[in-house]
């Protein structure tokens, strides 16, 4: 964490530091909401992003957000939270997720939580595969390249996906020689695959450096660093959208609540929390009062609970629909009926 | 009359043209060489990818995420299972996203046994595909249901594997696809690419029109009244050479779409004969053509004199190389007429 603001201050607007802070701080409050939603019975899993919010918050607040290929493509994995909280998602967007209701938005009751859609923002659906993101973004980045678009494709995933071959198919595809693809490739290194350690699968020093024998521009940042982060970010997607050329991204992020609730999704106390230090920086640095930050957490709690309390009203997906949008258009896909 | 591998490439290069087909690609699918099969050269969107299938799938897939469409090719289907994941996740992102995203994509592969392949360049792969709900599969037995079927798949917004019968792609046709020259040796010379330099040939593609077969949709190739014959792909020549040889009236309907599949032209024609046998290369344990023969004894038990036969390749790890190992492990034709005396000789 940086130890003083006033750096950040020269190349960071102080509206953006602050509007920073708040959407972390959403973010996390929502996540938090989500994991009392499942421990209270009223979900089935729970997984998703509390401790990344100092990298995630960032990522969305730089994009360029719309629908098509003049905008940026998103190619999540399950710990997106923050970047859909910072793209503008309602809290609710994500507790209907969770809550599996005919009301979700993303995917109508059928996914888990964090598994987010929004078309109207470029984000494809997150898929627990922790893999197929990397190769499928290399096709958004080619209609982007072929179009001479300014959106870039930005694609995440986790140290331990970097293990799989669709980490490796990218880094191919992105940087053939003449048709390098715009891509801001990175990797939220939490520094476990669900119980594996970081050093128990890699011998690379840091992924990032496996970006280098593909000529990709690399980096590793500090991403529990929101200002190192946002600095870094922008850097980055400054460089892809002027050069048409891919970097890759290590950010060093922590793992506050663990994989998911299949491993408790309790509170892990040796982990740096990147919102509290950021918090008590501002706090510091007299941009922020302990008055404004409870009232902010107030307000993002009440919020959440009362969005809860409105998706547990709302209705189930029916089992009638089961056969919709197999096909487009309703084309029957039940063979009992062709 | 064209071959089937030149009737893809003129549906491919009429959908370059008319259906907003942008990208073409697959190892060694652009210049010079267009396709092991030849079944992409000339055509002015393809371009050779890595030899990674994954990264051909994965890329096939985000381009489809964007609107624009594409014909991804994996060489042989024997390598196509590395990317079962992949088209999995193709298959149900339409539904898993609730309507939010669908994928207007094409993936084409060589199927099947008949070129001495041995173990990694005979398999099929319609078996398998059948269970990959989302897709709709299709798998034409002759050139001119190879264009028909294509300018649909290209056509269509949700993804379309097209199985290309590598036995039947250097076999002409009986019927001209429109537009096409009526002399072969004309055609030839128009979008054949010649043997050695290609580097400043360009084809001249004849004026094609706009044909479409319906997906979902099977053809009555022969009528008949003893026994209905159920195939697609390569099997489906066989099936009615065959059935020509045999005295009893056969009837043979080439299925060309696995998924959706014409139940009605299956249930019509096996209420009339009351028999039935399903011809297919894949192996025949969980078969595709079980899930048919099945559906017949469910749907159709009371109309049936004869038990629903499958004749299917066998349940084996590989094909092998020599004739003799290959013959014995995919149907042929000797094997398919020795099932139809099965079949038509059984007594209710």
């Amino acid at each position: 964490m940086a130890k003083t603001i006033k750096a950040a201050l020269k190349v960071i607007p102080k509206a953006q530091i602050l509007k920073m802070y708040e959407l972390m701080l959403k973010a996390r409050v929502l996540e938090e909401r989500l994991i009392k939603i499942y421990k209270t019975g009223e979900a089935y899993f729970w997984i998703g992003s509390p401790g990344e919010e100092a990298f995630g918050v960032p990522l969305g607040m730089l994009s360029k957000k719309g629908q098509g290929h003049k905008y940026d493509w998103f190619h999540m994995h399950y710990r997106a939270t923050p970047t859909m909280v910072a793209l503008g998602m309602p809290m609710i967007d994500s507790i209907r997720l969770i809550m599996n209701k005919k009301t979700d938005v993303c995917t109508g009751g059928r996914n888990f939580s964090n598994h987010y859609c929004f078309p109207q923002w470029n984000v494809a659906p997150v898929t627990s595969p922790i893999e197929v993101q990397y190769t499928q973004a290399t096709g958004t980045a080619w209609v982007q390249k072929r179009h001479k678009s300014k959106g870039i494709t930005i694609v995440t995933g986790g140290d331990a996906g970097s293990a799989e071959g669709d980490f490796a198919s990218c880094l191919i595809w992105a940087s053939r020689k003449g048709k390098e693809l715009p891509m801001l490739v990175t990797v939220q290194n939490n520094g476990w695959g669900i119980s594996t350690p970081f050093e128990g699968q890699h011998g690379e020093e840091s992924v990032a450096d496996r970006g280098k024998a593909f000529g990709f521009k690399t980096l590793t940042i500090n991403g529990n660093d929101p200002i190192e982060s946002y600095i870094k970010i922008k850097e980055s997607m400054d460089y892809i959208r002027k050069n048409g050329k891919p970097v890759l991204m290590e950010a060093m992020v922590s793992r506050l609540r663990g994989h998911s609730s299949a491993t408790g999704a309790n509170l892990i106390v040796n982990e740096e929390d990147c919102l509290e230090n950021f918090e008590q920086l501002l706090l510091k640095s007299d941009l922020l009062t302990e008055k404004k930050a409870k009232k902010l957490r107030d307000d993002f709690e009440k919020e959440a609970r009362q969005a809860q309390e409105i998706v547990r009203t709302e209705e189930a997906p029916s089992a009638d629909t089961i056969w919709d949008n197999v096909f487009v258009d309703n084309e029957n896909a039940d063979w009992r009926a062709f | 009359m064209a071959n089937m591998a030149q009737a893809i490439r003129m549906a491919l290069h009429f959908s370059e043209e008319n259906l907003d087909v942008k990208d073409i690609f697959g190892q060694d699918v652009g210049p010079p060489l267009g396709g092991v099969f030849t079944a992409t050269q000339g055509l002015k969107t393809a371009w050779n990818a890595p030899l990674d299938e994954r990264g051909i799938i994965g890329m096939a897939s985000g381009i489809a995420l964007t609107g624009e469409r594409c014909v991804a090719e994996i060489q042989f289907c024997d390598y196509i299972f590395n990317t079962i994941d992949l088209l999995k996740m193709v298959g149900n992102t339409y539904w898993a996203t609730n309507g939010n995203y669908n994928l207007p994509m094409v993936v084409m592969t060589p199927v099947g046994a008949g070129i001495r392949g041995s173990l990694y360049h005979s398999h099929s792969f319609d078996a398998w595909a059948s269970r990959m709900p989302g897709w709709k599969i299709v798998m034409p037995s002759n050139p001119l249901d190879a264009y028909g079927l294509m300018l649909s798949a290209v056509d269509d917004p949700n993804p379309v594997l097209f199985l290309k019968p590598k036995a039947l792609l250097r076999v002409r046709g009986s019927e001209l696809i429109p537009g096409e020259p009526d002399n072969e040796k004309t055609l030839k010379e128009m979008i054949d690419a010649p043997i050695g330099d290609r580097s400043k040939w360009k084809p001249k593609w004849p004026k094609l029109e706009d044909y479409r077969v319906e997906i979902g949709k099977a053809k009555t190739v022969i009528e008949g009244t003893d026994l209905t014959v159920v195939s697609y792909g390569r099997s489906l020549p066989m099936c009615v050479e065959a059935a020509n040889e045999m005295s009893e009236s056969i009837e043979v309907i080439d299925l060309r779409s696995i998924y959706p599949y014409d139940w009605q032209a299956i249930k019509a024609s096996v209420e009339k004969t009351g028999r039935v046998l399903f011809v297919n290369e894949d192996t025949e344990v969980t078969n595709f053509c079980e899930h048919l023969a099945y559906r017949c004894t469910q749907d159709l038990f009371y109309n049936l004199l004869a038990r629903p036969k499958v004749v299917a390749g066998k349940n084996l790890p590989g094909i092998g190389l020599h004739a003799n190992l290959e013959e014995a492990s995919v149907p042929q034709k000797s094997h398919i007429k020795v099932a139809m005396e099965e079949v038509l000789s059984e007594v209710p």
